[in-house]
């Protein structure tokens, strides 16, 4: 018999549960290594309302089992993207997501609204990046703020919209709980860490901008308990991530309560860990006689 | 075209392992694929063992020969990555991705060529030295102690070392070479530090010789994907705007690079 991979989120049907961690997949550079085609959906890097430069260098900084970096959501913004990104994309057999990124409400609002009557599927809201100055990380640590921001761009789109969680809060089920009363038909969690790195040498920060985003397989603890949490407080599906290198860390995921799954740093450190995630599942399911991966979700209690 | 005919990281072996100099290393390594699609001016990433270490080395190599499908690449010990390294055997084998980057434009029309390396950006410029067609100037500025100046004297027409305690050849640095010597030519190729590859743009500007040279900044993943590395470039119609060293460069044309103060 075969085995089934599909899953939905908010009405939209992804062949199989495995996508990139918005930002760390350049879909032109990534096709070298990864057979786009095999992917459940792509994320595209954060897109803003106008291009953003992104951060001075150093971006990125190696950590026990982990890396920071602090990008600053660098992007040609969303006319470019429009223009050259989305054909490009649109020759996969995949579905597209885009996270929208902003400094204001507004920007955020006019990102979703250019993305309107095009081929992207889904929104993902990102009011988690701790490494801009403003928007960010600041709209998603305040639970009233988290609400509103959610039901503006809901305003302004008549796509399903993915609210991207930070983790740098005290309650994680307060801000999805917020997500879900402004409209939010998806969650998307964890973001990164925010954490910061020294260098005794030089006695001196790594990063230029001195902190950044924490991520890779030392977050994976805290990824999978704040995915458990979410989806015991909220009837939303949820998408999970951080740390997961393997099938089997994309499977902990699943158990603790998510539909779909997005692999990020471990894309960066090895080119074809996302095939190889989805690989990990198949067998997964092979080893356990699953039919349908719908069957693992959320079964740890 | 499948995942099946996607890069990806491969083994390479290593046939040898072994200190050159002060604080360098020497190691050749065995992969045909990747040796053969390497071109001067490209790196390769090395991932350590310890597997709490993320992140790649991205080494720059310093020659390939493509009959034995080997690469030499030359490294320092900058921290616990390479320390882990240099404990590496001839006979085991290693993790490596690539060829990455872009290599140096050996194509343009160019009769004196000047080659002007500092340190650890020396290695690179081997293999681009021996491809090159035409009169080679080679200008290598040394700590203290040398390596690879005999395999440079093979393919130089002038050849000029510093150090920069004078221990052996000129004292000073390349910047006083080529002052020195009244160094000219038609293209430069540079790689060495910032702080070099600044001083040689102000002596090109000077001159008025174009160039290419290398960028090093700290990677993430090396080819593309993170955005971490990058670099400030000239751009028509704005002032400047970041480029990926990995995959945009590391080669670029001076007269496109920004250096910042």
């Amino acid at each position: 018999m075969c085995k089934s991979l599909q899953v939905k989120i908010a009405d939209v049907t992804f062949k199989n549960p495995v996508m990139n961690a918005s930002g760390t997949f350049q879909p032109r550079e990534c096709a070298d290594y990864v057979d786009i085609n095999q992917l459940g959906a792509v994320v595209v890097k954060g897109i803003s309302s106008e291009p953003w430069t992104g951060n001075a260098t150093p971006r990125v900084a190696e950590t026990y089992g982990g890396m920071l970096n602090s990008v600053g959501l660098q992007n040609p913004g969303v006319d470019v993207f429009l223009q050259e990104e989305l054909p490009y994309l649109e020759q996969f057999d995949t579905k597209i997501i885009v996270n929208i990124a902003g400094r204001t409400i507004e920007e955020y609002c006019e990102v979703a609204e250019k993305l309107q009557g095009t081929s992207v599927e889904m929104l993902e809201l990102n009011i988690s990046c701790p490494n801009v100055k403003e928007g960010g990380v600041a709209f998603g640590t305040d639970a009233k703020m988290v609400e509103k921001i959610t039901g503006q761009v809901k305003r302004h789109t008549d796509k399903p919209l993915i609210v991207k969680l930070s983790p740098n809060v005290t309650h994680i089920t307060e801000m999805a709980k917020a997500a879900v009363s402004g409209g939010a038909d998806a969650l998307s969690l964890i973001n990164t860490l925010l954490g910061m790195r020294i260098d005794v040498h030089h006695r001196q920060p790594i990063l230029a901008t001195k902190m950044g985003g924490l991520s890779g397989p030392a977050v994976k603890p805290i990824a999978v308990r704040m995915v458990y949490q979410v989806a015991n407080a909220v009837d939303v599906p949820i998408i999970g991530m951080g740390g997961i290198q393997t099938g089997e860390d994309a499977i902990e995921f699943i158990l603790a309560g998510a539909d779909a799954i997005a692999v990020g740093t471990a894309g960066l450190t090895n080119p074809t860990a996302m095939t190889e995630v989805l690989q990990g599942i198949e067998s997964y399911m092979d080893q356990y006689n699953i039919q349908d991966i719908n069957e693992l979700r959320g079964l740890v209690k | 075209m499948s995942q099946n005919d996607k890069k990806k990281r491969m083994t390479a072996k290593i046939l040898d392992n072994r200190q050159i100099a002060t604080n360098i290393y020497e190691m050749v390594l065995h992969n045909d694929e990747i040796t053969r699609a390497t071109m001067p001016g490209q790196f390769i990433n090395l991932y350590c063992r310890n597997e709490s270490k993320l992140l790649p080395r991205p080494i720059s190599v310093c020659e390939t020969d493509h009959n034995e499908g080997t690469m030499k690449l030359v490294y320092a010990v900058v921290g616990a990555g390479t320390k882990e390294f240099i404990e590496l055997q001839s006979g085991e084998t290693i993790d490596i991705l690539g060829p990455l980057g872009n290599g140096y434009d050996v194509n343009q029309p160019v009769k004196e060529h000047i080659i002007i390396g500092g340190g650890l950006g020396i290695p690179p410029l081997l293999e681009l030295t021996k491809r090159l067609r035409g009169k080679k100037k080679i200008v290598l500025g040394f700590r203290d102690k040398l390596f690879l100046v005999n395999e440079f004297k093979r393919y130089a027409d002038e050849l000029y070392i510093s150090t920069t305690d004078g221990s052996v050849g000129e004292q000073g640095n390349v910047i006083d070479l080529l002052n020195r010597n009244d160094i000219t030519g038609d293209m430069f190729y540079s790689c060495g530090s910032k702080r070099m590859l600044k001083a040689v743009h102000q002596w090109s500007i000077h001159h008025q010789i174009e160039g290419q040279i290398s960028l090093e900044e700290r990677m993430g993943c090396s080819f593309g994907a993170c955005v971490g590395c990058v670099a400030k470039i000239k751009r028509q119609g704005k002032q400047w705007e970041y480029k990926k060293v990995c995959t945009e460069g590391p080669i670029f044309f001076n007269k496109e690079v920004v250096f910042d103060v």
